[in-house]
């Protein structure tokens, strides 16, 4: 197997190994927590989780809260699998070149 | 080239999952500031009981233990009071020097699963002091107090595991040096939390 077979393009983007990080370690997060962590502005991390929900990386939950809509976005069973991956592969490429 | 990428991408994940997740701004130096206060507190302590052995007879005993009771309660809240003031005041520091908020959902998380163990172990005690039976008091006092850190370690600094784990093994010990409550808690609550304060002082603080 090629060193780089794991990793994922979708994950080529610091918000979006941003996003994937922080879903990985939390049970789920919504748009305002994931907006302060990473320090974005609200137009880019949308965009950025719509590219990770094309992909089937994240699940949304849309709900309300009193009368506020709410977004909460979880890690999906696929995301989780290839994220690992990735950093796996990530890991590997760079002992390799120790 | 490439693999400086590669290697900062994975500090990234490894700096979000902990920033995202754990309570960072947790402030060893407030943990050695609490052991001074409790060994401070135990050294006085100290002196009220031996006062109350020294007296000649019972009666007089009985009066100055009397007097002495509501004193040996404003230390051990003094001590409490002290140490909470510290390590909100000194994490609130810590936090706004890395830029980070002191009360976000991990810090709120760190907290409830801290307080879980503790107010269980605190209705055991009030109700110990209540029926006077004040022998089971210093052990269960570490043993829940060290569940307690445990418990909160998941969400903060993972040091303060090993600091629990020490002190609730001190609470099992003292079940067989019952009369010696005091010192294991001046061990427990001082010289622990010095110790391990100044490990993650030393880790952490000082970036």
């Amino acid at each position: 197997m090629s060193l780089i077979a794991n990793i994922n393009k979708a994950f080529d983007h610091r918000i979006r190994l941003g996003i994937m990080s922080i879903l990985m370690v939390n049970e789920y997060a919504d748009f305002n927590t994931l907006k302060e962590l990473l320090d974005v502005t609200d137009g880019n991390l949308a965009s950025h989780l719509k590219a990770l929900e094309k992909e089937d990386f994240i699940n949304i939950e849309k709900q309300f809260i009193g009368r506020k809509p709410n977004t909460r976005y979880s890690a999906s069973k696929i995301g989780t699998k290839t994220f690992k991956d990735h950093i796996n592969a990530l890991e590997r490429i760079i002992n390799k070149q120790k | 080239m490439e693999s400086k990428d590669y290697l900062k991408d994975l500090n990234e994940i490894k700096h979000l999952m902990n920033k995202s997740s754990r309570f960072m701004s947790l402030s060893g130096l407030s943990g050695i500031l609490a052991g001074i206060y409790a060994l401070t507190g135990a050294y006085f302590v100290n002196i009220i009981i031996s006062n109350i052995k020294e007296a000649s007879n019972t009666f007089e005993s009985f009066v100055i233990s009397y007097n002495s009771v509501l004193t040996l309660i404003i230390i051990a809240f003094g001590v409490l009071l002290l140490s909470v003031i510290t390590a909100i005041y000194l994490s609130w520091r810590k936090a706004k020097k890395q830029n980070e908020s002191l009360w976000d959902a991990a810090s709120k998380r760190l907290l409830i699963n801290f307080m879980i163990p503790l107010i269980t172990g605190g209705f055991f005690i009030i109700f110990l002091v209540e029926k006077e039976m004040f022998t089971l008091v210093a052990p269960l006092t570490l043993a829940f107090y060290g569940l307690a850190l445990v418990n909160a370690s998941k969400y903060t600094l993972s040091y303060i595991r090993y600091l629990g784990l020490t002190i609730i093994a001190l609470g099992l010990i003292s079940l067989w040096f019952i009369g010696y409550g005091l010192l294991f808690w001046a061990l427990g609550f001082g010289v622990c939390h010095i110790i391990y304060g100044a490990l993650m002082h030393f880790k952490y603080d000082k970036k």
